[in-house]
């Protein structure tokens, strides 16, 4: 059996209307519907979201962390995703949006910006000395690590061993912080504002890394209402302007982010899972090899388009775009300086990406063999048009379950009609082989 | 009929379809995960059973692949109707191919095919005869 993964998302069946919009959409056919509620198979689920965007019902619901929750930090310190600042009505600068958080109760902010910059330098001497297998896939959306542990386990060595921008941001934080207060590093609860679910999971199973630098997620739909209220009452004229905040960091939100800054030869950016899953099947056929740097993220347009954010993702990308204009453009880095930390490994990760293959037929090849034999003739007797009546995404996923023994083949509404047509054939013979003969 | 341990599966290649290129050898790739092969392993078949479906669609009129799984080794056989190649030992050699320009432009053809079949492969044989067609037999083995 597989360990028990950490997971983002959960089912609430007294919710849960059995209406399968969320077993349509995921990306990995981890979720069945059984007897008129949805549930999850845990070691198929790699987080992304798409099932909260589309329940109507408010039956999935994202384990992030509650603003009360933070009070057990001496010193919270927020990292606002670069999508935060998308998500409001008026125009935010940087000096603003630090002012509202600090109204809702952190302590401290520390901007993502010189992170990302910080990063894209790291990246670019990494990408220079690498020797290994092409394309180097990038590490920083959790859910693409999610699926490359899972799906491709064969090329998880590919996936770039720098740490996320959140994470650098959370260790800067704390040594400020720390330094400046004499508090000791590990009082200082770094909170990433989050535009999705998945980097709970990232923070709580660390891949790459022997622990996150970051303490808790809170999301930006939790923290909206409130933060929206702090927005409108700072007045651009209070607050200092600091260039704390670039345009090339900024733009990490959207699509295409690190790529604009690296200026490394044949580089790609994905977004969207079903193309991301397109691309990573082109790796794995090894048709790829020719590029050196691939950027992916799960969500459609990147992490402004995360499943919990509020504004629509193509306004909020609008909005960062109208943002960047008044930014410094970037990226404001020191490069001798990150060199010099890049030697000393301080943004490398320091493990090695665990794979996490599917649990297979079975863990015996032959008894896996003679499964996928049983299955692949039950396919051919479905009728192959994935209604989803029987509660599995596809007939493929349900001829598997039937061989995994999780559900009869009688679930299938079709076989059992087909079923039912046969003994009243036999019925009909029967009756008409007893049949009297007529007297007189 | 197969042997009890042994999975056989038979996917025909269209020549030139190169909208649908390179789908035999997702299903190959699925097929071997759900059955827990060695992901490294995974990795070598993927490549070989891509680079020699690509050679069907690239010069070929139309071919067929058959995919075998047993315990101890993932037999794929290519053969296809085609032109044929006519001195096998120049095609093996790296770099060297006959490819068009048009397919070329498509990013393929670079002459590397045989050579990374080869090399992903623990056995593999290639025959084939001008004017008619070539066959591929590829064998990687399990727990190797």
């Amino acid at each position: 059996m597989p360990a028990q993964y950490h997971h983002s998302l959960r089912f609430m069946p007294d919710k849960c209307h059995g209406c399968m919009s969320c077993m349509r959409v995921c990306p990995t056919a981890a979720v069945r519907v059984r007897k008129g509620r949805a549930m999850k198979l845990d070691d198929r689920c790699i987080d992304c979201g798409e099932c909260i965007k589309v329940c109507e019902q408010g039956a999935i619901v994202p384990l992030t962390d509650q603003m009360a929750d933070l009070s057990k930090f001496e010193c919270a310190v927020a990292i606002p995703s670069a999508a935060l600042y998308a998500q409001f009505d008026k125009d935010l600068l940087p000096g603003m949006l630090v002012a509202a958080l600090q109204r809702c109760g952190f302590h401290d902010v520390e901007p993502l910006s010189p992170a990302c910059d910080a990063v894209s330098v790291a990246t670019e001497i990494f990408l220079s000395e690498y020797r290994g297998e092409y394309p180097v896939i990038s590490s920083f959306c959790p859910t693409v690590v999610r699926l490359v542990q899972v799906k491709y386990p064969e090329f998880v060595a590919q996936l770039l061993p720098i740490l996320a921008p959140r994470e650098i941001s959370a260790r800067n934080a704390k040594m400020r912080i720390s330094a400046a207060t004499g508090l000791p590093a590990n009082r200082v609860g770094a909170v990433y504002i989050t535009p999705c679910p998945a980097k709970i999971v990232a923070i709580l199973e660390h891949p790459g890394m022997t622990n996150s630098y970051l303490d808790a997620a809170v999301s930006i739909t939790d923290l909206f209402q409130t933060l929206a209220m702090a927005v409108s009452s700072v007045r651009e004229a209070e607050v200092e302007m600091d260039a704390s905040e670039t345009a090339s960091g900024v733009s990490w939100a959207f699509l295409g982010g690190l790529p604009r800054s690296v200026p490394a030869e044949n580089t790609l950016s994905v977004a969207g899972l079903p193309n991301v899953i397109r691309i990573l099947d082109d790796v794995a056929k090894g048709k790829l090899r020719r590029y050196s740097f691939i950027e992916c993220h799960a969500c459609p347009e990147g992490c402004v388009s995360g499943c919990l954010t509020v504004e629509n993702p193509y306004v909020a990308r609008g909005k960062i775009v109208r943002l960047c204009q008044k930014l410094p453009a970037g990226p404001v880095v020191d490069r001798k300086e990150v060199e010099r930390c890049y030697r000393e490994r301080s943004f490398l990760m320091d493990e090695p990406f665990a794979s996490r293959p599917l649990r297979p037929l079975d863990e015996n090849i032959s008894v896996a063999i003679a499964k996928m034999r049983k299955r692949d003739q039950l396919i051919s007797e479905l009728l192959g048009i994935d209604c989803g009546a029987c509660g599995a995404p596809s007939c493929r996923a349900f001829a598997e379950d039937v061989i995994l023994g999780e559900v009869e083949r009688e679930s299938c509404t079709f076989f059992w009609q087909h079923e039912l047509a046969n003994r009243v054939e036999d019925l009909v013979r029967l009756i008409q082989i007893q049949k009297p003969a007529k007297g007189g | 009929m197969d042997p009890p341990e042994e999975l056989e599966s038979i996917y025909l290649v269209a020549g030139r379809d190169f909208a649908n290129a390179g789908r035999v050898s997702t299903a190959i790739m699925d097929a071997l995960k759900r059955l827990g092969v060695d992901p490294e392993l995974v990795r070598r078949v993927a490549i070989a059973s891509y680079e020699a479906e690509m050679n069907i669609v690239m010069y070929a009129l139309r071919g067929r692949m058959s995919l075998r799984i047993n315990p101890s080794a993932v037999i794929i056989e290519a053969e296809d109707e085609g032109p044929g190649i006519e001195d096998i030992d120049l095609a093996m050699q790296e770099g060297y191919s006959t490819a068009t320009p048009e397919i070329q432009e498509m990013g393929f053809g670079a002459g590397m095919g045989l050579p990374n079949i080869k090399k992903n492969a623990d056995e593999f044989r290639i025959t084939s005869e001008v004017a008619k067609g070539t066959r591929l037999f590829i064998r990687v083995n399990q727990g190797a």
